[in-house]
This record gives structure tokens, C-alpha cells and sequence, in this order.
């Protein structure tokens, strides 16, 4: 460009005289404050009702502005920590990928850009959702649908085809090395689930190892505080996915699947390695496990890695408890079982099976000959539901009838009876687990089923899973929930069918188990066998009616000290369903928490 | 007379960023010159092995101030090419946007800040004034003015909002209509011509010893070697524009040809935004799971755009993991602004070391990553 030289050129500066000029004078400024874009990145805003303090934000900040801080007086609620980030301006970058990632949708950036303080201190804070004025200034940048950072969908577990249900073959088919990977990669490790998880698992441990293909370290994280990874792995109430961050705005982490995917694809010489690694001698002392299920061969285990020698008693052939004779094999195989108890075996527990404490052998003789005693006998019995006709042939109950099916799988039993026509009573998992069992038992014998439901409760509240309800439907089970039992209708000596009326409410005004009906709305449903699986209750044989007196009982469970301690009996401790739950991750924590105050209990005494 | 050392920078109105160049002078005339980098070094390059895939967006834009998109770019393209992810193609043309706004933006900021180093700073003030009716646009769209943080891997952070189009359009018709006043402001000025005509020379055997590229590769050597035209990216295949080119060496032929530079960034700026789509998704994830998961094949990958400097790149190396191997900077402005100097400033009188700085275009975090 060649330069221009005019003697008119000073003169053109003048046009610039009647422009707007380009700069803006302070006083504009000042009296109308520039608003910021509706994405702007400025300060944070949280929101305290939203936000979990599950520390995401804090993991992913590329800067390491954000801390989480424990709140003072923040309500306890779970699947929620009582901590809140807290942000130094100092470090932070403004880059909201926080804000993308949050898994509550609490957190929020403000249209805010200033902030001017002689304090340095000011810079650091915790903001709520009145960002760092407290003056609840208009959002900023906010996540959306693009910017999402989390992995919300999960990757689904297939079924086997409803055909399943001719035979007893396990249904879930459990994940392959590139689906655990790829669930795993969602896990945002807040440990949530660890804080309500009863045995306090290590989950985002463990599913990190299985992001790692680490398979050894991920059998040590399930063995550090549950010996049953099989069974839980399989059959677990998964408390832990009930609180999962990822579940808020998303789908939870299959925490259950991945933990068995753990033990289906952990070579044997390493899940041996991992599982046996603390085990050591047993040079402590002895110690008598009364029940061998959930509770009493956590218990167990975990005596053994604390050096204890440890017998236990089983009123049964076999021991396992509720996971030999309870859940159906089609949830649970008879493998995956006889591994967990392998292990416990393999770490030097001993089984004296037919022995029922109370009846072969009295508690005091094991007191006599043990250092500690702990008891896990669980509910084993079904509670008896007393309407018309409860005491025909044909009314069954569930706890017989599936340890009698695993039986007869087993080839240790016959075939339980079973007519073509079947109705369960009862709306949770273990009536899921009949309707179920009864649906491949009628297909095995008749070739075709025919299961009906009866349940206080309503669809949306039954107390079973959704999994087992919507497998059970699919399967076949017709369910009339909402509709209570009010008598098992005889004729000629023969069951036509189980009447059943409207539920108006299941609990009364002061909040006690007492349902109220409509009678107008009833009708029969039509079965000539009927199933209770309306709850178990304990048994308490071993008790003499001096320890029944001294022991303290609330609503048929023991109430014991920390630990599993009974009060008046130091050397006894107790454990699972008949302490608290009944669930098994329940027992699991119970055992462990036992053994400890056990070996606490021994140390104490021998000083 | 004796020889002077003399410190120009790290605080000086004609230097570029913290960037210090030491002189020494017999008179006014320099030499011996000394670069002296490492002003802005955070260590760029480490640090980004320390941090997620995506966690490092929120450092890398720090590589060039005045153009920070440029560095999200050759990240987003590097990883995308050792994941194997394809790219939607609305991503595609908002990207073309960004990049292209941002030239214009570090354009009219050069062509200004000669105001520095030759006094006349109302070139300075108009194009600062320019500039930030642009990053007004880059604050609605990313959220930021300076650190846009919005070329992620995968695509690109948000969708654009409503009637932002028409906003951009209001924008650079207006900045069309301004430059003939920079040219006749800074161009045609007899002062200017003073300082820069057949001033700081960059010979084309200069330019083929150090391995200079962009505008002062093409003004010099007059080879139209500008990536987006003879290694296309995004979708620099699917506009029409052309690469300016000169063949003399001096420093008001590189403002020339920056100038003519301008216009074309224009013209693709109208073409993106009447070819964009209208629907569709503007990011794909890079991996499953979430961000703090991700993670990219092991592999090697060079990837390298144009920026308003010369070839702009990245050498990527995954091993696999969450987090990048190995990361290395190919700064558009390192031959110039650090071999340069050290060679060729010497023979220049003092007030010309800053015009130097100016119109070579340098940018000294590159030259420290």
C-alpha cells in the first residue's frame, strides 16, 4: 500500500469529531453495569438442597481449586455426604467443567465477573446458591444435553429369552470384559455407596480395579470386608445403587453386576490368592459359629484372619443357610455357593453339619468349650398367616418349599408338590422367588404355568425389587397387588381358590402394621394350592428361659451392644437377620463386625 | 564508544507478552541480540501429562493468549485422530467460526498494536475496541472472552445460541466497513512507511534457515503454503478463499498481506455461517464412561493447523491411559521469535527491536510452552 501524503490529510482527522467515539467514559460504566452473556463462566453458584457432596466437581478440576469441606449442622440424609466444595479463585481457571460433570445438577456458574477485596481471604469460600455476593445474582453457565461429561446410561445386562423359565438355568447372563470395562468407566468414585453400603464395601475400589483389568486387586478390595462376593455378586440387595450419584440424573452404576463380574472372571489361583492372603494361623484361640449362613460365615472368615480356630454349626446337611436353601437357583447357582463356602473352607473353617444347637448340643457345652460364641441363626421359619383355611394340605410355606426345590436340584430331594394352579401370597423378593420357582417347577411337570399374586401392597410400592417384578411379569406371574388375603376359599375338602378384598390402607394412624380393607371390592382367585411368603421369623430353641429373660428383644430381634455383644453374655455375640435387616449384606457386616469385637472381647480378657 | 546492554522487556509497550530480549548497542545500533524466553513458562508440556484428556482444555488455550482457539484445535484433532472418533459435522463449521473469528480478532489486534512501537496509539485503541466487539460474540458462544475453552475433543462444547449468527454477521460487516480507515490510519501513514518500508527484512533464505511459515513464509517467498489450503481440515475443503501472498520481504508487505488476509477470514466467516446445518449434534464423546474416564488408544499423532503465525501443531503420544503421554508444542512464532532474533536482529537500530517483535508476529508462551 503506497503511503498517502496530501496537505488535506490533517484536515481529515476533523470528520472524526462527530463520531461516536470509541472509548467509554467511567461514569457509563459505573451508573449502567454491562450484564454478562447468558453462558458466562463467572463465579459459582451452589445449590445446597441439590448438591450430594459426592466431591466430583473436585475430582475433575484441572486446577485443584475445589475442596470439600465438611458442613456444620448439614441434615444427614442418605446417598448424601455433609461436605460442600469450596472454591479458591486463587487457582480456579473459570472453565465450569465442573459444572459439566456435577452429577446433581447442583452446581452453576453466575453472570458474576467481580470481585474486588482488600481480604485475600474472600477468595476462598463455599458458595450456595447465592454465589459469592449473597445476593442470588442471575445463572450463568449452566450444563446441558452438549456439554454433559457423565456417562448417564447404563450398559443393560442381558437376560436369557423368557423361555428361561423351563429350566432352572441361571437368567442373568452377566457382563462381557468390554461391557464391565465400559460400565466401570462411569463410576465418578464418591463413595456414597461405600457410606450406605451395611458392610461398608469397597466399591469405587473395586470397580477402579475392573477400569483397570486389575482382577487380583479387585478380588482383595471384595475380600477386605465380604466373603460372599458369589452370592452378592448375584443376589445382593444392592443398597448401594439406591444411592449411586450416577442415579440422579441418570442411571446407578450396576455396582452388583460388576462385582460378580469380579469373581466369574478372576482366575482360580489368584481369587485363591487374594481371598486367602490374610488368613493365618490359628493360634488366638476357638471360637463356635452357631448357623452357617450370611452372617455366621462372615464371622467365620474373618475369625480366621484374626488367627481364631472356628467351628460352626449347621442344623442342616448342608451348610450355607439361606443361601443353600433360600434364594432360587435360577438367581443363585449351586457354583457360585459352593465357591463362596469353598473359600471359607479352604481358610480352615470347620462345618459340623445335622447339629442343631439347642438340640444336639446345648449353647452351655459350647460356651464350655469355646472361648466365644457367635450366634446367626437367622429366620428361619415362615411366618404363619392365619386365615380361613390356612391349616389345609395344600397351603405351603416358603421356606420349606425352597430349600426343598434346591434339594431336589441337588438330587437330595423329591420334587416339592406342586398343582397346576398356584396362587403366592406376598409382595417381596422371597415371594418373587416362589411365584418363580412355581413357574419352573409347573413348566418341568405340566409344560405350562400358572401363578397368581396376591400382595398388600400396590404397584408402586411392593417391597421387592423392580427387577423381580418385571422378570416375574414377564414370566408369567399374574399379580393382584393391592389386594390383601381374606380367606382360602375349601370345597369338598379341596382349595377352589383364595379370596381377596381391596386394601384401603396397610398402616394404621399410628403408623402400626394393621391393613383396613373394603369388603365390597373382593373376588376369588383361582388356584387349588397356595404359597405364603409373607415374611420369617427366628427361632430361639438354644435360649433357656433364664437367657430369654436376661436378653433384651425388640420385635423378635436381639438387642445387642456394639459388635454383636449380648448384654449379661461377654463371650456371646450375635449377628444377621436375627440382629438386624433381614438382608444378607446385612449378616455379611454383622459377621465381620463380630469376629472384630469378638477377637477385641478374647484380647481384653487374657490381659 | 563503548558497548551498552540494554534490557527490551518483559515490561515494554512494544514487546509481545512477557518476553524480554536483551541488546547490546554501539549507539543506537544493536549488536549482539539475546533472546530471553521463559517468562510464561508453566511447563505446559508437563503439566498436560498430568491431567485428564479433558481436563488439560483448561490449559492449553494459556499456550497463545490472543489466540487460544487454535491450541483447543490441534488438541480436539490429535485426540480425536488416536480415538478414531468422527467428528459430527455441525462441530465441524462452528469450529471453522471460532477459528476464523479468532483470526480476525488477532489480525486487527496486530495491525493496531503497531501503534506501540511507532507512537501512534490510536491504531491501538480502535483495534483493541474492534477486537472486543468480537470477544463479546466469543462470550456469548463459550462463556469466556479470552479462554474460550469450547473446541473440546469430540466436537464442540454447546450448540450456538439464537440469532448468534446474525449477530456475527453484524459484526464483521461492521468491521469490513473500518478497515479502509486502518489502512489509510496505519497503512498509508508516511510515519509507518518510515519504520517499516524495506525495514526488518525476513528473506526467503531466512525464511527456508529457520523454517518460518505463515505470513511471513508467504509475503517473502510468494508460496501459498497455508494448511487450510493444502492440508484441509474441519471444512477448509468446502469454502472458497484464497491464500494472499507477496514476494518482498519487508515488514509493510507482511502488514500487506495480513491486511488481505483479513478480508478472506471475511469472506469464510459469511460462507460457514450460510453453509452450516442447521440440526444435528455439535459433540460425540471421546470414550465411554465419564470425563474423569476417558481415555485414548496408545498411538502417535502429529496434528497441525494454520494459525494467523504459520503452522501451528501438536505431537500427541497416548500410552492408553486417562491422562496424555507425552505432549510436545510446535509454536508458530519459535524460528522467528527465538532463532530470529539471535541471528538477525543485530544491524537494526534499538526502536526497531520492538517492530521487529511486531511484525514477524510472535507469540512468546509458544516459544515457552
Amino acid at each position: 500500500m503506497n503511503k498517502e501524503k496530501s496537505m488535506f490529510s490533517p484536515i481529515k482527522a476533523w470528520k472524526y469529531l462527530v463520531r461516536r467515539p470509541v472509548t467509554v467514559l467511567m461514569k457509563d460504566i459505573f451508573d449502567n453495569p454491562r450484564e454478562a452473556s447468558d453462558r458466562y463462566r463467572g463465579f459459582h453458584q451452589n445449590d445446597w438442597e441439590k448438591c450430594l457432596g459426592c466431591g466430583t466437581c473436585s475430582r475433575i478440576c484441572p486446577t485443584n481449586a475445589i475442596e470439600m469441606l465438611p458442613v456444620e449442622g448439614l441434615e444427614k440424609k442418605e446417598g448424601y455426604k455433609s461436605e460442600r466444595p469450596a472454591f479458591d479463585y486463587g487457582r480456579c481457571s473459570f472453565c465450569a467443567i465442573c459444572v459439566d460433570i456435577c452429577p446433581s445438577d447442583s452446581l452453576n456458574m453466575s453472570k458474576e465477573y467481580l470481585h474486588l477485596s482488600k481480604d485475600a481471604d474472600t477468595f476462598y469460600f463455599m458458595p450456595d446458591s447465592t454465589g459469592i455476593h449473597k445476593d442470588s445474582r442471575a445463572h450463568g453457565y449452566l450444563r446441558d444435553g452438549d456439554s454433559e461429561l457423565l456417562d448417564l446410561e447404563r450398559y443393560a445386562m442381558e437376560l436369557e429369552p423368557v423361555d428361561r423359565k423351563k429350566s432352572f438355568m441361571e437368567i442373568v447372563k452377566g457382563y462381557s470384559m468390554e461391557k464391565a470395562l465400559a460400565e466401570s468407566a462411569r463410576c465418578v468414585e464418591c463413595g456414597i455407596c461405600t457410606e450406605t453400603c451395611p458392610a461398608h464395601m469397597n466399591i469405587p475400589e473395586y470397580i477402579r480395579s475392573v477400569w483397570k483389568g486389575d482382577m487380583k486387586e479387585a478380588m482383595s478390595w471384595l475380600y477386605k470386608t465380604n466373603p460372599l462376593a458369589n452370592v452378592c455378586g448375584r443376589i445382593c440387595t444392592h443398597k448401594c445403587e439406591g444411592v449411586c450419584a450416577l442415579g440422579h440424573r441418570g442411571e446407578a452404576i450396576a455396582i452388583r453386576w460388576l462385582k460378580r463380574f469380579i469373581v466369574d472372571n478372576t482366575s482360580e489361583d489368584l481369587y485363591d490368592e487374594a481371598a486367602l492372603e490374610f488368613v493365618i494361623e490359628p493360634v488366638n484361640g476357638k471360637v463356635a459359629v452357631v448357623g452357617s449362613g450370611p452372617s455366621g460365615l462372615s464371622c467365620a472368615y474373618y475369625l480366621r484372619t484374626l488367627g481364631y480356630e472356628v467351628d460352626v454349626y449347621e442344623e442342616k446337611a448342608l451348610p450355607g443357610g439361606v443361601i443353600r436353601y433360600g434364594g432360587p437357583e435360577y438367581r443363585l447357582p449351586e457354583e457360585s455357593v459352593l465357591k463362596d463356602i469353598g473359600i471359607i473352607e479352604k481358610a480352615g473353617v470347620k462345618f459340623i453339619v445335622n447339629t442343631k444347637v439347642g438340640r444336639d448340643v446345648s449353647l452351655d457345652k459350647l460356651r464350655d468349650e469355646y472361648d466365644a460364641v457367635f450366634l446367626g441363626t437367622g429366620f428361619s421359619l415362615s411366618r404363619e398367616l392365619k386365615i380361613p383355611g390356612y391349616e389345609h394340605e395344600d397351603v405351603a410355606y416358603a421356606i420349606p418349599f425352597l430349600g426343598q426345590t434346591r434339594d431336589y436340584l441337588r438330587n437330595l430331594a423329591k420334587m416339592p408338590e406342586v398343582h397346576e394352579k398356584t396362587v403366592v401370597i406376598g409382595g417381596g423378593n422371597v415371594a418373587f422367588d416362589v411365584g418363580r420357582t412355581l413357574i419352573r417347577l409347573q413348566q418341568t411337570k405340566y409344560n405350562k404355568d400358572f401363578v397368581s399374586m396376591a400382595a398388600l401392597e400396590h404397584r408402586g410400592i411392593l417391597p421387592c425389587d423392580i427387577e423381580e417384578l418385571e422378570e416375574g411379569e414377564e414370566e408369567g406371574i399374574k399379580g393382584h397387588f393391592g389386594y390383601g388375603p381374606a380367606e382360602i376359599v375349601i370345597k369338598d375338602g379341596k382349595i377352589q381358590g383364595l379370596k381377596v378384598q381391596k386394601v384401603i390402607s396397610i398402616f394404621d394412624e399410628e403408623g402400626r402394621f394393621n391393613p383396613s380393607y373394603d369388603p365390597t371390592d373382593s373376588f376369588v382367585i383361582e388356584a387349588t394350592q397356595v404359597f405364603i411368603a409373607t415374611g420369617q421369623r427366628p427361632e430361639y430353641a438354644y435360649l433357656d428361659e433364664e437367657m430369654l429373660s436376661k436378653i433384651t428383644m425388640e420385635r423378635g430381634q436381639l438387642k445387642t451392644g456394639a459388635h454383636g455383644q449380648l448384654e449379661n453374655y461377654p463371650w456371646l455375640f450375635a449377628g444377621g437377620d436375627i440382629v438386624q435387616g433381614p438382608d444378607i449384606i446385612t449378616g455379611v457386616a454383622n459377621g465381620h463386625s463380630s469376629a472384630e469385637g469378638i477377637d477385641a472381647y478374647l484380647r481384653s480378657i487374657k490381659k | 564508544m563503548k558497548e551498552v546492554k540494554l534490557f527490551l522487556g518483559p515490561q515494554h509497550p512494544g514487546m509481545h507478552g512477557n518476553y524480554s530480549v536483551h541488546m547490546y548497542v554501539d549507539g543506537d545500533i544493536i549488536n549482539k541480540s539475546r533472546p530471553t524466553p521463559g517468562f510464561l513458562h508453566r511447563g505446559f508440556e508437563k503439566l498436560m501429562e498430568r491431567r485428564h484428556w479433558m481436563g488439560n482444555l483448561a490449559l492449553i488455550p494459556r499456550i497463545c493468549v490472543p489466540e487460544p482457539d487454535i491450541n483447543e484445535m490441534v488438541y480436539a484433532m490429535g485426540v480425536e485422530a488416536l480415538a478414531g472418533i468422527e467428528v459430527p459435522e455441525k462441530a465441524h463449521w462452528i469450529r471453522m467460526l471460532v477459528l476464523e473469528m479468532a483470526r480476525i480478532a488477532v489480525h486487527v489486534m496486530g495491525l493496531g498494536f503497531i501503534g506501540g512501537p511507532t507512537g501512534m496509539y490510536t491504531a491501538t485503541y480502535w483495534a483493541i475496541a474492534q477486537r472486543d466487539l468480537i470477544l463479546d460474540l466469543f462470550e456469548e458462544l463459550t462463556g469466556a472472552r479470552i479462554y474460550h475453552m469450547y473446541i473440546v475433543p469430540g466436537g464442540v462444547r454447546k450448540d450456538i445460541p439464537e440469532g448468534f449468527l446474525q449477530r456475527v454477521i453484524d459484526v464483521i460487516d461492521e468491521l469490513e466497513t473500518k478497515i479502509p480507515e486502518y489502512e489509510e490510519l496505519i497503512l498509508k501513514h508516511p510515519v509507518i512507511h518510515a519504520r517499516i518500508k524495506d525495514n526488518i527484512m525476513l528473506p526467503a533464505e531466512v525464511v527456508w534457515e529457520l523454517g518460518v511459515t505463515g505470513i511471513g513464509m508467504r509475503s517473502s517467498t510468494g508460496k501459498a503454503n497455508d494448511l487450510r489450503k493444502v492440508k484441509p481440515y474441519a471444512r477448509y475443503d468446502q469454502v472458497e478463499f484464497e491464500v494472499p501472498t507477496a514476494d518482498y520481504s519487508d515488514a509493510l508487505t507482511r502488514m500487506n498481506v495480513k491486511v488481505r488476509e483479513l478480508y478472506q477470514s471475511i469472506g469464510i466467516v459469511r460462507q460457514v455461517i450460510a453453509k452450516m446445518p442447521v440440526e444435528g449434534a455439535v459433540n460425540v464423546p471421546v470414550a465411554a464412561g465419564n470425563a474423569l474416564r476417558w481415555t485414548v488408544p496408545a498411538g502417535m499423532v502429529y496434528s497441525a493447523i494454520e494459525s494467523s503465525r504459520g503452522e501451528y501443531g501438536y505431537l500427541i503420544v497416548s500410552d492408553g491411559r486417562e491422562m496424555p503421554y507425552r505432549i510436545a508444542v510446535r509454536g508458530a512464532s519459535y524460528p522467528q521469535g527465538l532463532l530470529g532474533i539471535e541471528k538477525y536482529l543485530k544491524g537494526y537500530r534499538i526502536d526497531d527491536a520492538s517492530l521487529w517483535m511486531d511484525t514477524m508476529g510472535v507469540c512468546s508462551p509458544e516459544i515457552d510452552r
